[in-house]
């Protein structure tokens, strides 16, 4: 079956190589834009199909050209882990093995 | 030029003592399938691993979780949430179709963009440290649902959304 894979992650999408992959150079976590911004995320998604639609070659990445804000800026602080600050931070959250819920009114209804 | 993660998280762990994480690759050449139709009459399958799950569903934990969640897409995303240890949440949060664009994906069946959605979508917690685990255990959960699908003519193409 094709497949196309949208990323925010030009490197790591890069290094595992899928047939057909859209780059969107936007912060991880908001592969499709900002939150309530549909007329944005149609937008993106339509580039998406379209782009995907135009490949003929396996591994290809096509840039969808759409930005975060006018000058990149945001990509000074892409990763909360302290790299480059010289202060060693490890920032992710501890890797729990229990089911970690959005809401506790989740974990409720799901019975647990 | 895009931010190179993988460069970071090398730097990162270098600072602070790890041993180099081991990032998948693939050098050869990814296996090819044309499109059968144009987007436009093609069913759509989502696959997004940034942690969705449906309230009354069980959330995902954030250790190696391989498991599925099963989310329909015939309903607004108003019930999608969205767990993960490794990334901002927050953004998700107010509004999952940013790694989740179910609702977005709706409209543009309606549009005409794309010929249908597949009435099951798949939520996954990507933050998997084996990829041994992943191609063993989640890889073959996913490409099973999906495979089901496209069997009941459901769906055509999938479309993947890491996180």
């Amino acid at each position: 079956m094709p497949t196309i894979c949208l990323t925010a992650a030009y490197s790591i999408t890069a290094s595992v190589n899928p047939p057909r992959a859209t780059f969107v150079d936007l912060p991880l976590g908001n592969t499709v834009g900002r939150p309530h911004d549909p007329e944005f995320q149609r937008d993106l998604l339509r580039r998406a199909f379209a782009a995907a639609e135009a490949m003929d070659e396996a591994g290809t990445i096509t840039d969808l050209g759409v930005a975060w804000d006018a000058d990149g800026s945001w990509k000074r602080f892409a990763t909360s882990t302290g790299v480059g600050t010289g202060d060693g931070r490890d920032d992710r959250n501890q890797r729990l093995d229990t089911p970690q819920y959005q809401y506790e009114s989740d974990r409720l209804a799901a019975g647990s | 030029m895009p931010v190179d993660y993988i460069a970071l998280t090398r730097a990162q762990y270098d600072e602070l003592g790890y041993p180099p994480y081991q990032w998948a690759e693939r050098p050869d050449t990814p296996p090819w399938t044309p499109f059968r139709a144009p987007m436009s009459e093609s069913k759509v399958a989502l696959i997004g691993s940034g942690g969705a799950y449906l309230s009354g569903q069980v959330a995902f934990h954030w250790k190696d979780d391989t498991g599925i969640r099963r989310i329909p897409t015939s309903e607004p995303a108003t019930d999608i949430r969205v767990t993960h240890f490794a990334y901002d949440l927050v953004p998700a949060r107010e509004d999952p179709n940013i790694v989740f664009p179910v609702d977005r994906l709706r409209e543009l069946v309606d549009l005409g963009v794309i010929g249908g959605l597949a009435p099951t979508a798949i939520g996954c917690m990507g933050g998997i440290y084996s990829a041994l685990r992943t191609v063993e255990e989640l890889a073959p959960a996913v490409v099973a649902e999906v495979l089901a699908m496209r069997d009941a003519g459901e769906v055509d193409v999938a479309l993947l959304v890491p996180v």
